[in-house]
C-alpha cells in the first residue's frame, strides 16, 4: 500500500486511473476501521485534503461551494452556514465524537454509503448536488443518486466527489434533523429523519422528508410531503391530523432490519415519533427566521 | 509497503521519521518516536485513548494514516507539561483521583486541553459532551468531569 497526497483534482484522477485497486480518502474514519477488519488493503490510499477545492468552503451568489473532504467541524463551527442550513448543520454535527468531526467529512459520509449516515437525509432534503471528477472531465448529480445500496455507490471505478452545492433556502424555508440513539453520544442512527418546510404566512408550501437508517437506501417519505403540503398552522404548529398522518406515512415507508441498536417494530414506530419532531422544529424555524 | 519520509513537529521538537505508509500515526509516534504516552485502546475510533492535537485540532491518531502527518505540529500528553511544572488539568486529575488504571487519562487531558483551549468556561454538559469521545471503564466520569472543571477555574485565574 502506498500513500499517496495530491494537490490537484487532475494529479488525483491520474492517481486513480493509473493505479487499479486505489481508493481516495478524507477522514479514512470509516475506511481505517474497515481496512483493519479484513477489508484488502488499496494499492494506493489517494489523501484528497490536501486539495485546496476539496476542503474550501464558499458561500458566493446565493450558492453554497463545500469541498468534499472539508472536516464537518468547520461546517458546524460556520455561523453563517449554520443559520441557514440549521438540520443540515445538526446532522453534520452527530457523526461521531469531536476526534471524528476533524476528520468526518460529507464527501466521505456519503460514499462510505452507510444506510445510517447521518448528513445524507438532511443533504437531500437540502436539495444538495454533487460535482464528481470522471476519467475525463466533471459531472453533476444530485445527491440522492449517489448511494444505491450499502456499501454501495453509482460512481464509476475512478470517479470521486469534488464538491457539494447548496442553493441558498428560500425566504420562509427552514429544516431540522433528527436521530434516535440507544445513547446521548457516540453511536450510530437507529432512525433519522430531516424535514424541510417553506412557508408563506401560515400555509405550507413546500415540505421535503427523507429517513435514514431504516432501509438500504435513504427513503422519501412522499405521503408525509403531501400531507404538509397546503395544510395550515395553528399558532405556529402543525395540526394533530397532519401529523398523524405524517407518522403513520414515515412508518410505513420503513423497510428496516433488526439488529442490537433495534427491532423492525422500535424502528417503525421511532420513524413516526420523530418525523413528527423533526417537522415541528422545521415549522418553528421556518416561522421564526432560520436562525434559531 | 512504500516507506515515506516524514518531517514534522512533535511537542514543540522538529522531528524526521521514515515509516510504511499504511502506519498509523499513533503506531509511529509510539514505536518511531518513543511517545508512548498515545495509547491504543480500540484502534477504531471509538475510545479516544490515542487522542492527540494535529495543528491545534483533537485527532484520533489511530485514525490517520502517518505520512499525514507531514509539515504538521501535534501535540501529544508529553507535551502539555512545561518542564517538571504540571499543567493544570495534569494536577487536578492528580488531586481529584480522575484516574485509575491511566490507560484512559492521556486521551482525555489532550481532549480536555483541546476543549479548554477554545473555552475557557465550559458547562457540566459542555464538558460532557467534548468528552463523548474519550471512554473510561474505571472511574464512572464524575471525577474527570470535576477535575476539568476545576482546572478551568484555576486556568481563569491564571489568565486574570
Amino acid at each position: 500500500m502506498r500513500y499517496a497526497a495530491p494537490t490537484s483534482v487532475d494529479e488525483a484522477r491520474s492517481l486513480l486511473v493509473d493505479n487499479p485497486g486505489s481508493r481516495v480518502f478524507a477522514g479514512a474514519t470509516d475506511l481505517i476501521p474497515q481496512i483493519r477488519a479484513g477489508l484488502p488493503q488499496p494499492s494506493v490510499m489517494v489523501d484528497l485534503k490536501r486539495i485546496e477545492r476539496l476542503t474550501s468552503v464558499a458561500h458566493d451568489g446565493g450558492v453554497w461551494t463545500v469541498g468534499a473532504a472539508t472536516p464537518t467541524a468547520d461546517l458546524t463551527a460556520n455561523p453563517e452556514f449554520t443559520a441557514m442550513f440549521p438540520g443540515l448543520s445538526e446532522a453534520s454535527g452527530l457523526i461521531g465524537s469531536d476526534q471524528i468531526q476533524n476528520r468526518s467529512s460529507w464527501g466521505g459520509n456519503l460514499c462510505n454509503a452507510s444506510p445510517a449516515a447521518d448528513s445524507v437525509p438532511a443533504l437531500v432534503a437540502a436539495g444538495a448536488q454533487v460535482v464528481i471528477a470522471t476519467d475525463n472531465g466533471t459531472r453533476t448529480a444530485p445527491v440522492r443518486e449517489i448511494v444505491t445500496g450499502p456499501g454501495q455507490t453509482s460512481l464509476a471505478d475512478g470517479e470521486f466527489v469534488i464538491e457539494f452545492t447548496l442553493t441558498d433556502p428560500p425566504a420562509g424555508t427552514s429544516d431540522a434533523y433528527l436521530r434516535i440513539i440507544p445513547r446521548t453520544e457516540m453511536d450510530i442512527a437507529v432512525v433519522g429523519a430531516a424535514v424541510r418546510l417553506s412557508l408563506e404566512g401560515d400555509t405550507i408550501t413546500a415540505a421535503s422528508v427523507w429517513l435514514g437508517a431504516v432501509a438500504p437506501t435513504i427513503v422519501q417519505v412522499a405521503e408525509a410531503e403531501a400531507a404538509l403540503v397546503g395544510s395550515t398552522l395553528d399558532n405556529g404548529l402543525i395540526n394533530e391530523d397532519t401529523l398523524a398522518t405524517m407518522a403513520e406515512a414515515a412508518s410505513a415507508a420503513c423497510n428496516p432490519i433488526n439488529d442490537k441498536r433495534g427491532t423492525i417494530e422500535y424502528r417503525r414506530q421511532v420513524a413516526g415519533v420523530i418525523t413528527k419532531r423533526a417537522a415541528a422544529i422545521a415549522a418553528d424555524r421556518a416561522l421564526n427566521g432560520a436562525s434559531r | 509497503m512504500n516507506r515515506t519520509h516524514v518531517s514534522c513537529t512533535v511537542n514543540g521538537d522538529e522531528v524526521d521519521f521514515l515509516t510504511a505508509d499504511g502506519t498509523s500515526l499513533l503506531d509511529a509516534l509510539r514505536d518511531e518516536l518513543g511517545l508512548t504516552g498515545v495509547k491504543e485502546g480500540c484502534g477504531t475510533g471509538d475510545c479516544g485513548a490515542c487522542s492527540v492535537l494535529i495543528d491545534g485540532k483533537l485527532n484520533c491518531s489511530c485514525l490517520v494514516f502517518a505520512p499525514e502527518a507531514e509539515g504538521t505540529e501535534i501535540l501529544t500528553v508529553e507535551g502539555i507539561a512545561e518542564g517538571d511544572h504540571l499543567h493544570p488539568l495534569q494536577q487536578t486529575f492528580l488531586e481529584g483521583a480522575a484516574l485509575q488504571c491511566g490507560i484512559c487519562t492521556p486521551g482525555f487531558l489532550v481532549a480536555a486541553k483541546a476543549l479548554l483551549d477554545h473555552n475557557p468556561d465550559p458547562s457540566e454538559t459542555e464538558i460532557r459532551y467534548a468528552l463523548a469521545g474519550n471512554l473510561c471503564r474505571c472511574t464512572g466520569y464524575d471525577k474527570i468531569i470535576r477535575s476539568v472543571h476545576e482546572a478551568a477555574v484555576q486556568l481563569r485565574e491564571v489568565a486574570k
